[in-house]
């Protein structure tokens, strides 16, 4: 039985799947392994003809059992497999950690702390957008040239991370109270560097999207969200925001010092997938904004509260949930703690699983190639949905 | 045939070599890796094929999306036991000869993941493995080093012997058992030809003597 | 948002419903409502409905295991004692029982209000597992009551599909409880000890090793 309903204003509906009434539609597997770079996600499609009847996806492909691990491991044992939920960008899984367990103890942060976070997640949400609308354009078969354009930009940003913290992509840089270790010597100048030449590739970019009639046929009216399913499907993130859903938990929560920094937040008309990829670009443009803004003002003092001994950190019994906003969207942490210095339970809410819920949705009724358009846009990375 | 002799020939325009030489040459400046990323060390793998490091000009010019027309299979990433079926039904649909990168910490061993229920602690545990990169995820240019290994591996074969491949060597199996889901654990939850557990002293923690002295 | 106000506004929306304000120690000042099962779909339905309240979305749902614990305190019993009745102290052992625990954590994107956490709890851990889903409400709950369902065992009824996501179908047991025993898969641990030791060393003796 399924929870979505066909669109009644495209192709007449087929048959029900009846008992011997099968021979006409076609049960394809798309994945585990399959071109499309999002993963080892697995989709059980029927098909009739070309378009989609029915559409089931199947999990649990790179379930690594992440929950189970941290309930045996201490609090700041489990900010490196943070990293590993959503592994394009760690430094955003890493604060939604840190903040989680900042609620749960109540530890204060510093501010040149709460900079820092914000000039590192900000850059983080630059290079996931640029990777995801280079990876949407190889999927719908432009065989690599964007690709390797997004990666450029890419590349600069994961310099900075090396240099920041010593690894490219596993940077566990948040503590509970700040971050790991300050800026070095010339970080900042060349962090300037990079933010500065970005809107020039922004506009490079975004002639491939905007002018590009391939990519507006394929992608305009395609995989239409409504504003209503996108809340009671608990949508979040630029998904949500393109269905015209004015929900930033930036701007909602507050969290760090956001509410310093003047940005908008792009909202969509359509919900399509043409909206969801517009709405990276702009939100990339608003990052830059802010980006300047924090580097040009960033003061000085410590990077993680003095008051914070880490040795033996038992957190008081109770429970917390802390969220923020994820390039992907929601991003929360539920703990509970027992006293001792495991938590007792430690739950990840992955804002890619829960985006997945209205796949078959906005799947129903289209081409086997609209669907790898659509799953492109929601923009799913699987250690986060299966964890 | 001489070293010196050879490369005075070659100054002259005559090249000298041998079928094994040339046979392994051109099979090692054209491998064709599978298009098979499970996790983060993927995007490694990505990166390594972008412009800036660029995998390419190692003579894997594409990533077949097919198994059919791979060569080689790096496993990227963690492999979890409800995957571990999928990747050796894909190890075997490879037609020889076939090498397989076991790339990153998860890939060789279970990795930072190592005590998970769902999690294959290692993917050497049910097909061969030519080359482990050990990292978390493994730099590009260890992937690169990797290739390297691989290549130098593939030119050192013999074509004739006692010591040639598996693929010329009608004897040897070219695929391997495929794992069926139990109900608590894989079955078998190791291929014995392939892999034995490794037997060590086992030291009792608080002494470093052995516990069988 | 006041929780006492939310509490007594469903009281009276749903007639009948026994909830509880759970509080929570913590700085964090999350304080949750625990409903009971006969009536949670009808509170959940009225938290989303009510003008005043609307709670449209869910955000995240856990499960949460909590096993059975024995609990022993020091009472003091009237007995007999060499003839004379006495006040004796007696160490007396309860069984607080085991269960199943479900959070919702609910938003409100109209009024930016929340996180509401919402929590059910089953019977017991064996047999009286079952609680009504919450996914006709929130659609958001579809896969994480699956997650639920696969990892802990607490079976929704009224859900549209339930069954298991992120283990494979024949899997047999439900991994993320407190008493699950993961298969012996021989590991090399150079410095065993306790019971990783005990468990190598068999194999050890049975593959006929040092």
């Amino acid at each position: 039985m399924s929870t979505a309903t066909y669109p009644a204003d495209l192709q007449p509906l087929p048959e029900p799947l009846a008992e011997g009434n099968d021979e006409q539609f076609l049960e394809i597997s798309m994945g585990p392994q399959h071109p499309s770079t999002h993963g080892v996600f697995r989709m059980n499609v029927v098909l009739d003809g070309e378009h989609v009847v029915r559409l089931k996806p199947v999990f649990g492909y790179l379930h690594r059992n992440h929950e189970k691990i941290a309930e045996n491991e201490t609090y700041l044992g489990s900010m490196p497999y943070t990293d590993r939920l959503d592994y394009i960008c760690s430094i955003t899984n890493n604060w939604g950690y840190a903040l989680a367990v900042e609620k749960l103890a109540g530890i204060q942060v510093p501010e040149r702390a709460e900079y820092l976070r914000i000039i590192t997640g900000e850059l983080t949400r630059l290079q996931n957008h640029a990777s995801l609308i280079g990876f949407l354009l190889q999927d719908m078969g432009s065989s690599g040239t964007p690709l390797m354009y997004a990666f450029t930009q890419r590349e600069k940003v994961l310099d900075l991370f090396e240099a920041l913290t010593g690894s490219r992509m596993m940077c566990n840089y948040m503590r509970f109270g700040g971050c790991r270790v300050d800026l070095p010597a010339g970080w900042l100048d060349q962090a300037q560097k990079v933010v500065q030449e970005f809107p020039r590739f922004l506009d490079e970019y975004e002639q491939l999207l905007v002018s590009n009639e391939i990519l507006m046929e394929r992608t305009q009216g395609i995989g239409v969200l409504s504003h209503q399913l996108a809340i009671d499907a608990g949508i979040s993130g630029p998904m949500a925001r393109a269905s015209g859903v004015n929900y930033d938990i930036r701007k909602v929560d507050s969290y760090g010092l956001y509410s310093r920094f003047s940005f908008r937040v792009p909202l969509g008309d359509h919900g399509d997938v043409y909206d969801r990829y517009m709405m990276r670009f702009l939100e990339m443009r608003e990052s830059v904004k802010i980006l300047n803004e924090a580097m040009r003002t960033l003061p000085g003092g410590p990077i993680v509260d003095p008051k914070m001994k880490i040795r033996g950190f038992r957190p008081k019994p109770g429970e917390a949930y802390g969220r923020i906003e994820s390039p992907k969207g929601e991003l929360g942490f539920y703990l509970i703690s027992d006293g001792s210095p495991n938590p007792y339970r430690y739950r990840v809410r992955p804002p890619s699983l829960v985006n997945l819920t209205v796949l078959e949705d906005l799947c129903l009724g289209r081409n086997v190639a609209d669907v790898v358009a659509i799953l492109g846009s929601i923009d799913i990375v699987l250690g986060e949905v299966d964890r | 045939m001489d070293e010196k002799l050879k490369t005075e020939l070659s100054k002259q325009g005559i090249f000298a070599t041998s079928l094994q030489e040339l046979y392994n040459w051109g099979r090692r400046s054209s491998i064709w890796p599978l298009n098979f990323g499970l996790a983060c060390c993927a995007i490694e793998m990505i990166a390594t094929t972008m412009a800036r490091y660029d995998l390419a000009r190692f003579g894997a010019e594409v990533f077949r999306p097919s198994p059919r027309q791979a060569d080689l299979m790096i496993v990227a990433g963690t492999v979890t036991k409800k995957m571990a079926p999928q990747v050796v039904r894909l190890y075997n649909q490879m037609p020889e000869p076939k090498y397989v990168i076991s790339m990153g910490a998860c890939a060789i061993s279970g990795g930072p993941f190592k005590q998970g229920y769902n999690v294959l602690k290692g993917i050497d545990r049910y097909i061969p493995v030519d080359v482990y990169i050990p990292g978390c995820p493994p730099r590009p240019e260890a992937l690169i080093d990797a290739f390297m290994l691989l290549q130098k591996k593939i030119d050192e074969q013999h074509l004739t012997g006692a010591d040639r491949p598996r693929f010329l060597n009608a004897d040897q199996p070219s695929e391997f058992v495929v794992p069926r889901f139990g109900a608590h654990d894989l079955e078998p939850p190791q291929n014995p030809a392939i892999w034995k557990a490794p037997l060590v002293q086992i030291t009792q923690a608080d002494t470093d003597e052995p516990r069988n002295s | 948002m006041n929780l006492e106000t939310v509490k007594s506004e469903l009281e009276a929306l749903v007639p009948g419903c026994r909830l509880e304000v759970v509080v929570n120690p913590s700085p964090s000042g999350q304080h949750s409502l625990l409903v009971d099962a006969e009536h949670a779909f009808a509170v959940a339905e009225s938290l989303r409905n009510a003008p005043s309240l609307r709670f449209d979305y869910c955000s995240n749902v856990t499960g949460i295991d909590w096993p059975a614990k024995e609990v022993s305190a020091k009472v003091k019993v009237r007995k007999i004692v060499d003839g004379a009745e006495q006040e004796v102290e007696e160490v007396q052992k309860t069984t607080i029982p085991g269960t199943l625990e479900v959070v919702y954590h609910l938003f409100s994107v109209e009024q930016r209000t929340g996180p509401l956490p919402l929590r059910m709890r089953t019977t017991d851990r064996d047999s009286g597992v079952h609680l009504p889903s919450l996914t006709p409400v929130w659609r958001s709950a579809e896969f994480q009551e699956r997650e639920i369902f696969d990892l802990f065992g607490v079976v929704f009824d009224g859900h549209p599909d339930l069954r298991r996501i992120l283990m494979w179908d024949g899997f047999e047991d439900h991994p993320m409880r407190r008493d699950y025993v993961d298969p012996d898969d021989y590991e090399y641990e150079p410095t065993a000890h306790d019971q990783v030791l005990a468990r190598a060393s068999q194999h050890l003796t049975q593959a006929g090793g040092q």
